[in-house]
């Protein structure tokens, strides 16, 4: 006997309800994501707004001194932001160039065993935990250095960025290659044919043509370097120092976070504040090197 | 030859480092080193509070993680339309992947620990975690979707299936393997996370375990204050003994053999997956 019309229609319309109800739970689980962005601006806006009604602006900025814990209290993140940027002068000058030459090697001259073994092994050197890296730095590297120039400090942001720039290699390698095995053969055959060498064409053909992924290799190099923290934390110190000498020791935003989180301060002190301003200043920085990075390949695209 | 040379540079580097870590850690590295809790003297001190706390850590994390990554993977890849939810969603994604992690730490500093009152817990820790990563699980998991055939869908519609059931019996385990690389590639890097798990302001020194669930209540645990491997190694480095320096190299020589095996199963098994599947 067929079932009656009603009841089927009932378990369609059941059927259709319940495939609507999943749908829907899977996007709520999407805007998880969404949440995640909202609840991070959220939060250091907020604590942002407090401390800067505090702080002006202009201070903050122009400021030379970083003492916020001190009596006489000074708030000028350019002295975070010197021992940011020159670790992270030091860490691309080291992993930009390497990182070049390892993805142009990989991609234009290396046989098929050799790269089937190297990309892994370079992906698991990217794996590394952070907090490693920094022992290295403070405990391998700064060592070896301080044989070489004697009157380096244990704490330096040299080691620092050295060690860093071998972290961000394998971020700056590995993309690199893959925007360069995407330029398509023809257009090496191309130069081949007009008597171009091997090295010639790697550099004059391949490079250019996979500029635009080789330039947001480099940028997301640099947002790594500027958001590193354990290795700099660890390596080169916490002492808050306006400098561009990376001989010298510097906190860096990163490392004045951790300092903060390691003391014990009071939620809703001035204190606990500044590391929120920092971080937003942090954010600010990551996110335009994030758009530059976007327009970059936007303007050099190159489509085949 | 640069090439070579500079290739080299990287894997000499990188031996070095880790010889020298498991010269400097080996003599430390007994049955007593993983059943001690820390010490103030660096030769009775151990790493059990350590462990257990990243083990229970982890759990936490791939709780949260896993079903919500995979769920977004899901939905963008076969349930959004093109508008500008869809979108802002993607956008979200990709900008989230380049956070700094410590910035995910002043989240849950702000979030988690002082407005929703969870305070500096496994809890805490483990949701940090789980939304550090869950970038790293989406792009898996849609990788792994998209690589499915298009006719493997229409046969299934073609038999009567509704979107869901397409999803839950072909889809998901076709792509479960991929999906797997994803999480365990996630999880690899939430157990060496430092910065994070200092910011929310967890304890360096922790020489007790968390409730057992068999004895207090079963999520008592959750709620406990913990310690993670990689905040014991960074406690012991930043001594200035050098005995304890041996401490943080075996407790780092443990670290790295945990995200290395973990980082090699993946690329293992996404190479086995490259080679067998043939559509």
């Amino acid at each position: 006997m067929q079932t009656p019309i009603a009841e089927r229609l009932a378990r369609r319309r059941a059927r259709v309800i319940r495939e609507r109800l999943i749908e829907l739970v899977l996007l709520l689980a999407a805007l998880v994501s969404v949440l995640t962005t909202v609840g991070i601006v959220y939060v250091l806006v907020k604590e942002s707004v407090l401390f800067f009604q505090q702080v002006p602006l202009g201070k903050f900025l122009t400021d030379t001194q970083w003492t916020p814990l001190f009596d006489d209290a000074h708030f000028g993140i350019m002295v975070l932001l010197s021992g940011t940027l020159t670790s992270s002068a030091v860490a691309l000058a080291i992993a930009i160039p390497l990182g070049t030459i390892i993805a142009i090697y990989l991609s234009e001259f290396a046989p098929f065993r050799l790269r089937e073994v190297a990309k892994p092994f370079l992906e698991l050197l990217g794996g590394v935990p952070t907090i490693v890296y920094g022992y290295f730095a403070l405990l391998f590297v700064t060592p070896l250095l301080q044989r070489i120039y004697p009157e380096l400090p244990g704490f330096n942001l040299l080691a620092a960025g050295i060690v860093m720039g071998i972290m961000i290699i394998p971020y700056v390698s590995s993309i690199s290659e893959d925007a360069m095995r995407a330029v398509p053969m023809s257009l090496r055959e191309g130069s081949y044919a007009l008597g171009a060498t091997r090295f010639q064409t790697a550099v004059k053909v391949v490079v250019p043509a996979a500029f635009s992924g080789i330039a947001s290799a480099y940028i997301l190099g640099i947002s790594r370097a500027v958001g590193e923290t354990m290795i700099l934390a660890v390596a080169a110190g916490m002492q808050p120092n306006l400098t561009f000498n990376p001989l010298e020791p510097a906190a860096t935003i990163t490392a004045y976070i951790v300092q903060v989180a390691l003391g014990d301060l009071p939620h809703g002190s001035i204190g606990y504040q500044t590391i929120f301003a920092a971080g937003l200043t942090l954010l600010v920085f990551t996110f335009l090197f994030n758009v530059a990075g976007h327009v970059l390949r936007k303007t050099f695209r190159e489509a085949y | 030859m640069c090439g070579v040379l500079a290739l080299a540079v990287g894997v000499l580097t990188f031996t070095a480092l880790f010889v020298d870590m498991a010269l400097d850690g080996f003599g430390r590295l007994s049955w007593d080193f993983f059943t001690s809790y820390p010490s103030r003297r660096p030769g009775q001190a151990g790493i059990l509070s350590a462990w257990v706390g990243s083990t229970l850590v982890m759990l936490t994390t791939a709780v949260f993680a896993v079903p919500l990554g995979v769920a977004t993977g899901i939905y963008l890849e076969e349930y959004a339309a093109k508008n500008w939810v869809t979108d802002l969603i993607e956008i979200n994604i990709t900008n989230l992947a380049g956070v700094p992690s410590i910035v995910y730490g002043l989240l849950a500093l702000g979030l988690f620990v002082y407005q929703f009152g969870l305070g500096q817990s496994i809890l805490t820790a483990g949701l940090t975690l789980a939304l550090l990563i869950l970038p790293v699980v989406i792009v898996a998991t849609r990788e792994a979707i998209r690589s499915i055939p298009q006719a493997i869908r229409e046969g299934s519609y073609a038999l009567g299936a509704t979107q869901w059931q397409t999803v839950r019996y072909h889809i998901l385990p076709y792509s479960s393997a991929g999906i797997l690389t994803g999480i365990i590639i996630g999880m690899a890097r939430a157990i060496g996370e430092t910065a994070p798990i200092i910011t929310i302001g967890a304890l360096t020194f922790i020489a007790f375990l968390p409730p057992s669930p068999f004895t207090a209540g079963p999520f008592e645990w959750l709620f406990s204050p913990f310690t993670v491997m990689p905040i014991q190694m960074f406690n012991w480095t930043s001594r200035p003994e050098a005995a304890f320096h041996a401490n943080a190299a075996a407790a780092g020589f443990v670290l790295v053999l945990m995200t290395l095996a973990m980082n090699g199963l993946a690329i293992w098994l996404r190479y086995r997956l490259r080679r067998n599947i043939k559509w």
